[in-house]
């Protein structure tokens, strides 16, 4: 099956659930709860949307197996360009 | 050689990554844009942790609620720019125009609403050159005492301006391309143009999903 030809995924369900998962970031920003557990329900729902937009509207999920590793490649640089620095505090 | 033919070679998978090149192109400007905004967020970060005194809790000073519904225009833009690209793909000329322009205007009110955000945030007084910010937020129960230091307008203009200037450059390419596809220049075999600035338009949308959360909400 090559780039094209795959089935359209469902657009206007993953709108839903982009939405869904955007009103419970604001509505869990706003708990009584501990800094560190609120940041990290948050980050993991912004991850996951942004997920959800890479592999279903920038079609990531049917590309060739080599354009994942290409897409996924900055992340590791990503996470050692701010651990590099962040240890200096 | 016919025009289909040349349009269909256009978007022929070539050997290597087994994408066309036209693609491929834009993921390789989509990964530096990766590390772009990463100098961004990484900045933030470390500014944070370093001086946490200059941020307040989320809600007290910029306006969420507005922000939120900009995030929702945002993902809508997502959703009209993707039924532009399954539009061309069945060779629906007036459905890829119409869902065109309808990401254009939304782009285009995300960036009015930034602006309109902007002008309030600053008029009062939420500005990075500031030492302290004092003004009295949206339902703020700390009026009087500083509501954080310059950093926090520094941090917020710089990643929420350069992303702005990247919606603005994409609705600016969107326009081209709708007025590339009201003179027909894309068919279901000559389509690459529409799915490139889709890429892009994507992107935009997921830093933006990730500055949301980071910027506004942590």
């Amino acid at each position: 099956m090559t780039e094209q030809e795959h089935a359209h995924p469902r657009y206007i369900l993953i709108f839903v659930i982009l939405l869904l998962l955007t009103l419970a970031e604001v509505g869990y920003a706003f708990l009584d709860l501990p800094k560190l557990m609120l940041a990290v329900g948050l980050i993991i729902m912004a991850v996951w949307k942004a997920a959800l937009v890479a592999m279903y509207y920038m079609h990531l999920r049917y590309e060739p197996r080599r354009m994942w590793i290409l897409a996924v490649s900055p992340i590791p640089l990503a996470i050692l360009l701010v651990l590099a620095v962040i240890t200096e505090f | 050689m016919s025009d289909a033919a040349v349009a269909t070679m256009d978007r022929k998978p070539m050997p290597g990554m087994k994408v066309y090149n036209m693609k491929l192109g834009m993921w390789v400007f989509l990964l530096s844009e990766v590390m772009f905004f990463t100098s961004l967020i990484g900045s933030y970060i470390i500014l944070r942790f370093a001086h946490p005194d200059h941020w307040t809790d989320p809600g007290i000073v910029l306006n969420v609620p507005l922000t939120a519904l900009n995030t929702f225009f945002l993902i809508c833009s997502s959703v009209t720019m993707v039924k532009a690209f399954a539009a061309i793909q069945q060779g629906d000329q007036k459905g890829l125009k119409n869902w065109l322009l309808a990401t254009i205007l939304i782009g285009a009110a995300f960036v009015g609403i930034q602006i309109i955000e902007y002008a309030a945030l600053s008029s009062e007084g939420f500005l990075p050159m500031l030492d302290a910010y004092h003004a009295v937020g949206r339902g703020n129960p700390h009026e009087g005492p500083s509501l954080g230091g310059p950093l926090y307008g520094a941090t917020f203009y710089a990643m929420t301006g350069f992303h702005g200037a990247h919606v603005s450059i994409g609705v600016l390419c969107l326009i081209f391309v709708y007025f590339r596809a009201r003179s027909g220049a894309y068919t279901e075999e000559s389509l690459a143009g529409v799915e490139v600035i889709g890429l892009y338009w994507h992107f935009v949308d997921l830093v933006w999903i990730l500055l949301f959360t980071i910027v506004y909400l942590i």
